[in-house]
């Protein structure tokens, strides 16, 4: 059974007015307080920004000029290429949380996010491989763009085993955010990786020079990636709130398992 | 102006379109009900407890 113990950094005697905003931020029970207005509107938000970039990928937007419609394939795979990293840079930051500030909000957004980025990662490497059959006449090629987010892939898969296998919750966030920390050097590789290596892979469309596209296909794919991104801050949002919920029914279960011997409770 | 006709050809490459769409739906959507489920258990976890009496004493 999980082992979970309140954060250290909350004064156990400071009442909830005397709390700054970044202790309330903090504060698993004032995070649950205030996070569940934002629930409805980020899904709203969501669904909106997906209905506008579906429409305009399918029924408002050219093929392009060489790749033909396979460029629809666009508007899923950058989003989700842009996720894997951005996931993992989450991560990273929450990893220094869990580290510096022991904020007791930071291992629980890693846990969190881990699975996530993981499917994100996952279907940017399918849509990845189904457009560049097309396009470049193979599903694979072992450059350092499509390498380096494969093994990004292994990482999320194993932190996310890593969360599993440890029983103590507080142990595991310390140890997997040194190895997130190590791992975020994975991340510069995949986004410099087509201007350091020969590769099929386009370079990078959005750079410091702009977009390089027109704007009847960069809408489209601005629109999809702030869907995919509400997408997963509304799923991160839930899932940080069912964490929390998963370690006060834990602790109580253990409360009581202690108190009575009964070791049935809440199974 | 739409143009449903040039929208719904999609070329000789559709079955990678449709591929990568049906793909990338079925994980999200998989993602939104793994989601949804796991925040109903731990929910149902918790209101099981506490009707066996057993919450915290700052829940009281």
């Amino acid at each position: 059974m999980k082992k979970y113990s309140p954060p250290k950094n909350i004064n156990k005697s400071q009442t909830v007015k005397e709390m700054n905003w970044f202790d309330k931020l903090a504060h698993p029970g004032q995070f649950l307080k205030w996070s569940k207005y934002l629930i409805l509107p980020l899904s709203l938000i969501t669904i909106a920004l997906f209905g506008i970039g579906l429409w305009f990928a399918f029924f408002n937007s050219p093929e392009d000029y060489q790749m033909g419609d396979t460029v629809r394939i666009m508007y899923i795979h950058v989003p989700n290429a842009w996720l894997s990293q951005f996931v993992y840079m989450a991560m990273a930051v929450s990893a220094i949380g869990t580290l510096v500030w022991r904020h007791p909000m930071a291992d629980v957004s890693m846990k969190v996010a881990a699975p996530l980025g993981a499917a994100f990662t996952a279907l940017a490497l399918f849509t990845g491989s189904l457009w560049g059959r097309p396009t470049w006449g193979t599903y694979w090629e072992w450059d350092g763009r499509m390498t380096a987010t494969l093994i990004l892939l292994f990482m999320y898969l194993g932190l996310v085993a890593l969360w599993r296998s440890f029983d103590d919750q507080l142990r595991a966030a310390k140890l997997i955010a040194v190895l997130t920390l190590v791992g975020a050097i994975n991340i510069p590789i995949i986004k410099f990786s087509v201007d350091w290596w020969n590769t099929l892979h386009q370079p990078s469309i959005i750079s410091a020079e702009g977009l390089s596209m027109p704007a009847s296909i960069y809408t489209p794919l601005l629109v999809m990636m702030l869907a995919f991104t509400f997408l997963f801050v509304t799923l991160h949002l839930v899932g940080m709130r069912t964490e929390i919920l998963k370690r006060k029914a834990d602790a109580l279960i253990r409360k009581s398992v202690s108190q009575t011997g009964n070791k049935g409770v809440g199974k | 102006m739409m143009d449903f006709n040039s929208a719904i050809d999609l070329g000789p490459h559709a079955t990678f379109i449709i591929i990568s769409y049906l793909g990338v739906a079925l994980v999200s959507f998989g993602l939104i009900l793994g989601t949804i489920l796991n925040s109903k258990h731990q929910k149902k976890r918790l209101a099981d407890l506490e009707a066996k009496g057993i919450r915290r004493k700052s829940d009281k």
